[in-house]
């Protein structure tokens, strides 16, 4: 649970369904504003959904994370940005702490399921294989971020929330008389307060913060940077130079921390490869075979042609360049509805 | 769903109210329900009873009636007298320095915190053993004469201990040093006789008793200066101003005197199902230690400390399983942070987070405290971080 519209909804559903529910939330992030180390996950958040559980009738446990997610997410974060890397910290998160830490502690206090509002579905075919589907909402789809886990995962979880539109639960929330019906969704990375990337990188990862020059393919220099790290591939916002015509990071230079731009023509890749590989099925595809490919959370779906490889990797080869294939995000592979699986762009 | 199948061992955070208190309190919400500072009929009557309960509490720590202020519960009551008399003896002697104990309960030693980061004061820690309990001979030691008020507890809810308070009273009066002692969990199970001890200040509360949430008291001997913390009319001879809570003062009196009444068959029943608890989980669990003195401790509190175990995982697992205990420490929050106390009497970090307080009531039962036995030891072992 957040306290948030979606996992309230998703609770609630799951006790009409006759479920027997506990409510939990991950303590993930303790931020130090203003000398106040001792503030929890938002106060404000714990509280709407200890209420929630409180109106539904289900027990409510808080679980401290944070050494787990500092370690396993919040490191890892840091480290990518030191390589020039845009990382997806979120669909970490739910391979390694939701799916990983929390489903481990729920199995030992001999729950068999973890619940989550998300606009995704989990399908069965005879409880043997399981399958990981969009949600119908296309618009809030949240698969990309599922996209991570492992049969053993989708065995134990079940997404409520997959055959319904965000106004529908919204709907759903107020005829319950939940109080978080009209709870604006969150949308920031949880351990960012107040979006303060800035902030964050000050405290735990100042060696980031090294102006430089940013240059173009020439090697011209035509401005200045306070740090690759506010930047991605694509990214045209925060430049600062004029010039005749828009200009977009093309990639970073590490060696001499130097930030490559160029005009839109100069952007566009038609190939990626992807490591770290998950297959939803369990199993590497045996030969190439075409899918559809969303780069980034919020990309649109392009099509490609995927050529499995060792190591954990595959290919993608697109029919149309992209513009902004980032190394760090998630490339997932989508077969209709059905997420094939999902890697990090090298 | 689960809580009315759990079985509740979590008495040292709050107690239930008792039925021949609740009885008590009933005729002063809608019969006798006058604000006692009326001068009219109904507020006679409402004034006669909160005379009566002040007598009843007054006796019952063998204080004089004009000694006993009431206050809206045990945190108060640590508030008014920590605050109140730091303020008081500096206006008038220029003391501005407070000697407590390191294992005071929040209510006295973040008032203590705060007078000294915001008013001036200085704030010194006496030494414990490892027990948590205070020499009456270093209380001796680190006195000065800047000293403005000595607290330290009666017993210890984190860990069950119980100081020595006469001796400790002994040597404060010897300095005219005004001592407090916060009797908030040691009143339900133990006598206190404030002339005898020498005290100068103790507080109380009605829910640790079998009686109402929402009332305290302190007393206060008569001749110590004290500044009122909360101001406004002249209830409480000026030092706690406010409406009093009559139902919850007459239940709170109640309940003491109830428990002075059956304070010998209290701690007997309590005793041996302590023991026998504290007996049994030593043996059947391997790393793990009593903290707090084995027997100069409360009646009917254990307390331990597993090794290498998440405490707040171990809570939740039990309280699933049916058995509703507590760390004394860790917030609802479920906040990793280890308790000061158990810090301060020397817990290792890895063992001061594996930390888990059983505490036991008048409905508590040996059938209660075998079936916790058979669930605890493999919830431990899950419990290992």
């Amino acid at each position: 649970m957040s306290g948030g519209v979606d996992s309230s909804v998703a609770a609630t559903l799951l006790t009409h369904a006759g479920y027997e529910v506990v409510g939990a939330m991950l303590r993930l992030w303790s931020a130090a504003t203003e000398g106040n180390d001792n503030r929890c996950c938002p106060p404000e958040a714990v509280a709407s959904a200890r209420q929630v559980a409180s109106e539904i009738k289900i027990p409510f446990y808080v679980i401290d994370a944070q050494d787990e997610f500092y370690r396993q997410v919040i490191q890892d974060f840091i480290q990518c940005h030191t390589r020039g890397l845009t990382p997806n910290p979120c669909v970490l998160c739910n391979r390694v702490l939701r799916w990983g830490f929390l489903l481990q502690q729920a199995q030992q206090m001999k729950i068999d399921f973890i619940a989550t509002g998300h606009y995704a579905k989990v399908v069965s075919l005879n409880n043997q294989k399981y399958e990981l589907h969009r949600g119908v909402d296309q618009e809030k789809d949240q698969s990309y971020v599922l996209s991570m886990l492992n049969q053993d995962q989708l065995a134990h979880t079940i997404f409520p929330l997959g055959g319904m539109h965000k106004k529908e639960v919204r709907e759903l929330a107020r005829q319950c008389s939940l109080h978080v019906a009209d709870r604006p969704d969150s949308q920031d990375l949880c351990f960012l307060g107040d979006k303060d990337f800035r902030g964050f990188l000050e405290r735990y990862a100042s060696q980031l913060l090294q102006p430089g020059s940013i240059i173009d393919l020439n090697g011209q220099k035509m401005g200045e940077h306070q740090g690759l790290v506010f930047f991605t591939i694509g990214q045209r916002k925060g430049l600062r130079i004029s010039h005749g015509k828009p200009l977009y990071v093309i990639k970073k230079d590490l060696v001499d921390n130097n930030l490559i731009v160029g005009t839109m023509e100069q952007l566009g890749q038609t190939e990626l490869v992807a490591d770290q590989v998950n297959w939803i099925s369990g199993a590497v595809p045996e030969r190439e075979f075409r899918a559809q490919v969303k780069i980034r959370y919020k990309a649109e779906f392009a099509w490609a042609m995927i050529f499995p490889m060792p190591d954990e990797k595959f290919k993608a080869i697109f029919d149309q360049p992209l513009r902004d294939i980032t190394p760090g995000q998630y490339a997932v592979l989508y077969s209709g509805d059905s997420v094939i699986g999902g890697g990090v762009i090298l | 769903m689960i809580p009315n199948k759990n079985v509740y061992l979590d008495y040292a955070a709050t107690t239930p109210v008792d039925p021949r208190v609740i009885a008590k309190m009933l005729p002063y919400f809608s019969e006798v329900f006058g604000n006692p500072s009326s001068v009219h009929f109904y507020g006679q009557q409402a004034e006669a009873a909160l005379e009566h309960a002040r007598k009843i509490i007054a006796d019952a720590i063998q204080a004089r009636q004009d000694e006993i202020i009431f206050t809206g519960c045990g945190t108060e009551s640590d508030n008014l007298a920590v605050r109140g008399v730091a303020l008081a003896r500096r206006k008038e002697q220029g003391t501005s320095q407070i000697l407590i104990s390191p294992v005071e309960h929040y209510a006295v030693s973040h008032t203590a915190n705060q007078l000294a980061d915001e008013f001036g004061f200085k704030v010194d820690y006496l030494p414990v053993d490892k027990y948590g309990r205070v020499d009456p001979a270093d209380v001796e030691a680190y006195l000065q004469p800047n000293t403005a008020l000595v607290s330290v507890v009666y017993a210890n809810n984190e860990i069950g201990s119980i100081n020595p308070i006469s001796e400790i009273g002994k040597v404060c009066r010897k300095h005219n040093v005004p001592f407090h002692t916060d009797a908030v969990q040691g009143a339900a199970y133990l006598l206190m006789n404030v002339t005898r001890d020498q005290v100068d200040l103790l507080s109380i509360c009605g829910h640790k008793l079998y009686g109402p949430k929402g009332v305290g008291a302190l007393y206060v001997r008569h001749g110590q200066t004290i500044h009122p913390v909360q101001t406004g009319g002249k209830q409480e001879i000026g030092i706690r101003a406010g409406t009093h809570n009559v139902p919850n003062i007459v239940g709170m009196a109640e309940a003491l005197l109830l428990a002075q009444v059956e304070l010998s068959e209290r701690t007997r029943k309590l005793t041996e199902i302590r023991d026998y608890l504290i007996k049994n989980v030593l043996e059947k669990i391997p790393e793990c230690h009593l903290t707090g003195h084995p027997s100069i401790r409360l009646p009917n509190h254990a307390s331990f400390v597993f090794g290498g175990v998440d405490g707040n995982h171990l809570l939740m697992m039990l309280d699933m399983a049916g058995f509703s205990c507590s760390s004394g420490s860790a917030c609802k929050s479920g906040s990793p942070k280890p308790s000061d106390i158990l810090l301060a009497i020397g817990i290792p970090l890895n063992w001061a987070l594996g930390s888990l307080r059983v505490t036991l009531g008048l409905d508590t039962t040996m059938e209660q405290i075998d079936s916790f036995l058979q669930v605890l030891p493999k919830l431990v072992e899950k419990a290992k971080k």
